[in-house]
């Protein structure tokens, strides 16, 4: 069984909404409390997550960021929901955090856009450079930040940075979208075991069967749904996160 | 500086994919000690292939866990000669592999052979629409070589590969619903087509009726169990959708490391070192005789190999790039069209149709193998009339469901936003009701698509960079526009609740942002005359004779199938040469 809202994505972790802006909300702003109607027994329990990259103000833009982005909702898991931000804190203490990737040395070129990533950040960079500078701007623009800003009004700000119209330095908002917006997709589909697609919810949601990894008796069974739930390849199909 | 020098070899191999793999089998089965040195690490089906890590999408697809990371070595890319380049930062057009098995240990397994028309394709096209045809700065040209002499290495490479399909026409009798296109045969597959996936078997039928002749593509993807002539043993494939980007836990998709690598370890003459990244070619005083190579160990050591014979066997531009570092041969100079390293720069041409269909219809995209599927080539090749078209070349068409995964084929129909509750709901309602065909098209050589070393960035090693000069130019608009046009009727005939067309637009710039493929072809071509190739048709450098430089990086144009096929093939030709010609007088097999 999915992970579903009762409320139809209006308020799915009420937790987490209360906790907001109050000492504690700041040092464990990610301790859901998901409400026990019409959601999995697994879910119903107490989700702590400390990030150990992200710093909590970091942290609460990202979650209601990411929170936007793939929004709970009757169709399925949000990105919450998910463990989006656990998943992202926990890459970025990987090699791909730190750029061990990426070509990343210097000079820069003004070339086309079509040639591709054309900075020396570290997906680490974006995120400590780029996250307080858009807080910096929220502040002056609303007086208030990001997380306490409407979902209306945090949809218009995430279209500005989709489109570059929001000014942000070093980072561009442009370039914060893009590396927010491709982890929180990877956070959501990639395997439970590095800490998103809690419970495999995003897996279930669009009947993606994991790791199953024989499909013989299917491949030829033309049309018809595949009947089997999806699988980790961690033990017992859900890892990390609790 | 070089700190120290290993034992005199027969033939040190740079490189160990597919053709390092064959290479070093057929010269150490004549009797040749054979050193093959690889960049990266050691890989296997266990641990890089072990189920159930291996079916883990982050870590192998996004991550890149089986790529050369550009961290290490990449490119600079520019769309020509008066701009500047910049460094391909991050993976995404194309992926280069690294490690034992190179590419071959996480490609699809799709084998194909080559239209024969292709290999002569100046002289055909000329014979059949007239010089002016062919506009005047599309460099294209013969291999020198020809379908009748590769035949039979096509069918043994087929043997040792456990390739999967039905012929079309066997030594000159049709024997089966193939495809009517093929050239003929000495042999069937080895092993039966795999089973069609039920977007596939709707393409087919779709196809048939549009009055075209659709076919089972030759999968390296085995169809049953099966062992090779080297004694390697494969399982059937499963249909897991893990091919490209993996390394397969069945030991049902071919690699050098499941068909080959096996029977190699058994042979004394036989020694792989990895972790050897070599960096350059050494030649004697005269420049016409290469003595071997000296490569950097993991720990930073410059070492010396010395070799009575050099066989360059590493992933398409790092074979020119070798030849670039090494100071072999003359650069490619597209302002008078002098020199040959470098030259004859191609990628591939592609387009693609995704076809949405209703909630009630379950295509099943994540059941796959990345061989898999049905093609039709009647628009490939010249199997249609090009004269009133206007453009030189063609693509197959195809299904080829290799398995979708969520991270990377969550897809939407055009125009849905990529985020928020309608990009959800699309991706929700999309997944299982999706099939998707390409056009895996042709591109043309041209005068100024050529491969040279980068005057700004290096790698870790203090290398120049290669540096690619590539844009797309409208011959190949018009062709795969074209084709695009015939693949939208099939999938119409599909009868889709909707339908998203990628096509190219003229003028488009080539963009690296995106994953294409890693078809990347010529730069060390073989041709008829040293003036316009840098290898004779037996794939030995004109100048350098024991030189032996062998893979993509050989083709003169871009080639409508998947490379590997006439890669493996071109290997196990240029072997022969060797042993039966090379071997009894070393020295130039053929006369410039």
């Amino acid at each position: 069984m999915s992970v579903r809202s009762r409320n139809g994505g209006a308020v799915v972790c009420g937790r987490r909404a209360m906790l907001q802006g109050t000492a504690l909300g700041l040092v464990v702003a990610a301790l859901f409390h998901f409400p026990s109607e019409g959601v999995s027994e697994a879910a119903d329990r107490e989700y702590a997550y400390r990030p150990v990259f992200f710093s909590d103000d970091e942290w609460q833009t990202l979650n209601s960021f990411v929170d936007r982005l793939i929004p709970a909702d009757v169709e399925g898991p949000g990105a919450l929901e998910a463990h989006v931000p656990e998943f992202i804190d926990r890459q970025m203490n990987t090699p791909y955090g730190h750029g061990s990737e990426w070509y990343l040395r210097p000079p820069l070129m003004k070339t086309s856009a079509a040639l591709g990533y054309q900075f020396l950040f570290t997906p680490r960079d974006i995120y400590k450079q780029g996250l307080p500078a858009l807080h910096s701007a929220i502040m002056q623009r609303y007086g208030k930040p990001f997380h306490q800003l409407d979902a209306g009004e945090r949809d218009r700000i995430i279209g500005q940075m989709e489109k570059g119209s929001l000014t942000l330095s070093p980072v561009p908002s442009k370039l914060l979208f893009g590396q927010i917006l491709k982890n929180c997709k990877e956070g959501y589909f990639a395997d439970p075991i590095h800490g998103g697609n809690y419970e495999m919810g995003a897996w279930k949601m669009i009947g993606f069967p994991g790791a199953r990894a024989d499909f013989t008796d299917w491949v030829d069974r033309y049309g018809a749904r595949y009947p089997l739930s999806p699988v980790s390849v961690g033990v017992h199909g859900v890892q990390g996160g609790v | 500086m070089v700190s120290r020098n290993e034992k005199h070899t027969d033939v040190v191999i740079v490189g160990f994919g597919w053709v390092g793999a064959i290479m070093a089998r057929e010269l150490t089965q004549a009797g040749l000690n054979v050193v093959a040195l690889e960049r990266g690490p050691r890989r296997d089906t266990w641990p890089e292939g072990a189920y159930p890590s291996s079916i883990d999408e982050l870590t192998h697809n996004t991550r890149h866990a089986l790529f050369l990371q550009p961290s290490q070595s990449t490119v600079t890319v520019r769309h020509r000669d008066s701009d500047v380049a910049a460094p391909y930062r991050q993976l995404a057009a194309f992926l280069p592999g690294t490690g034992v098995g190179g590419a071959g240990l996480h490609w699809s397994g799709c084998h194909w052979r080559i239209s024969p028309v292709e290999l002569r394709l100046r002289s055909h096209y000329e014979e059949r629409y007239g010089k002016d045809f062919i506009p005047q700065d599309m460099t294209i040209q013969d291999w020198g070589v020809s379908y009748e002499e590769l035949e039979p290495h096509f069918a043994f490479a087929e043997s040792v590969f456990g390739t999967s399909g039905q012929a079309y026409k066997v030594n000159g009798k049709i024997v089966g619903d193939g495809n009517p296109f093929d050239a003929d045969r000495s042999t069937p597959f080895p092993l039966p087509a795999m089973k069609n996936t039920y977007s596939a078997e709707l393409y087919s039928k779709a196809a048939a009726e549009c009055g075209y002749h659709p076919f089972r593509i030759p999968s390296a993807n085995a169809s049953q169990a099966y062992t090779n002539p080297y004694g390697c043993q494969m399982g059937a494939c499963t249909f897991c959708g893990f091919c490209s980007g993996y390394a397969c836990y069945n030991y049902s998709k071919a690699s050098p490391n499941v068909n080959i690598l096996p029977a190699l370890e058994r042979e004394s003459r036989f020694e792989l070192r990895v972790e050897c990244d070599v960096l350059k070619v050494e030649t004697d005083s005269s420049g016409k005789k290469a003595t071997g190579v000296i490569y950097r160990t993991s720990k930073g050591e410059e070492v010396r190999q010395t070799a009575d014979i050099v066989i360059l066997a590493s992933f398409a531009y790092n074979n020119p790039y070798l030849l670039l570092l090494s100071g072999i041969g003359q650069p490619y100079d597209p302002k008078t069209g002098e020199g040959t390293v470098g030259r004859n720069f191609v990628y591939q041409n592609e387009s693609g149709v995704t076809l949405f269909f209703g909630q009630d219809k379950f295509t099943n995209p994540f059941i796959g193998a990345g061989g898999n599927g049905v093609a039709i080539d009647d628009f490939n090749a010249d199997n249609f009339d090009h004269g009133p078209l206007g453009f030189v070349g063609g693509a197959p068409i195809w299904v080829n469901q290799a398995g979708s995964k969520p991270i990377s084929s969550a897809t939407v129909p055009k125009g849905t936003p990529q985020w928020g509750a309608h990009w959800k709901k699309a991706v929700k309602d999309s997944f299982q009701h999706t099939i998707s065909i390409h056009a895996h098209g042709t591109n043309m050589a041209f005068r100024d698509c050529y491969l040279s070393l980068d005057p700004t960035y290096s790698d870790t090693a203090g290398r120049p960079l290669l540096r690619i000069t590539f844009n797309w130019h409208d011959n190949d608009v018009k062709m795969i526009r074209y084709v695009t046009d015939r693949m939208a009727d099939i999938g119409r005939a599909m009868k889709p609740e909707s339908m998203s067309v990628e096509t190219k637009e003229f003028g488009e710039e080539f963009d690296l942002r995106h994953y294409q493929t890693t078809h990347i072809a010529g730069g060390a071509i073989m041709g008829t005359s040293p003036k316009d190739s840098v290898v004779n048709r037996y794939l030995q450098h004109w100048d350098v004779s024991n030189l032996f430089v062998i893979g993509s990086s050989a083709f003169p144009q871009g080639i409508g199938y998947n490379p590997t096929g006439i890669v493996a093939a071109l290997a196990y030709w240029s072997a022969k040469a060797i042993r039966e010609r090379y071997l009894k007088s070393p020295g130039p097999m053929v006369q410039a």
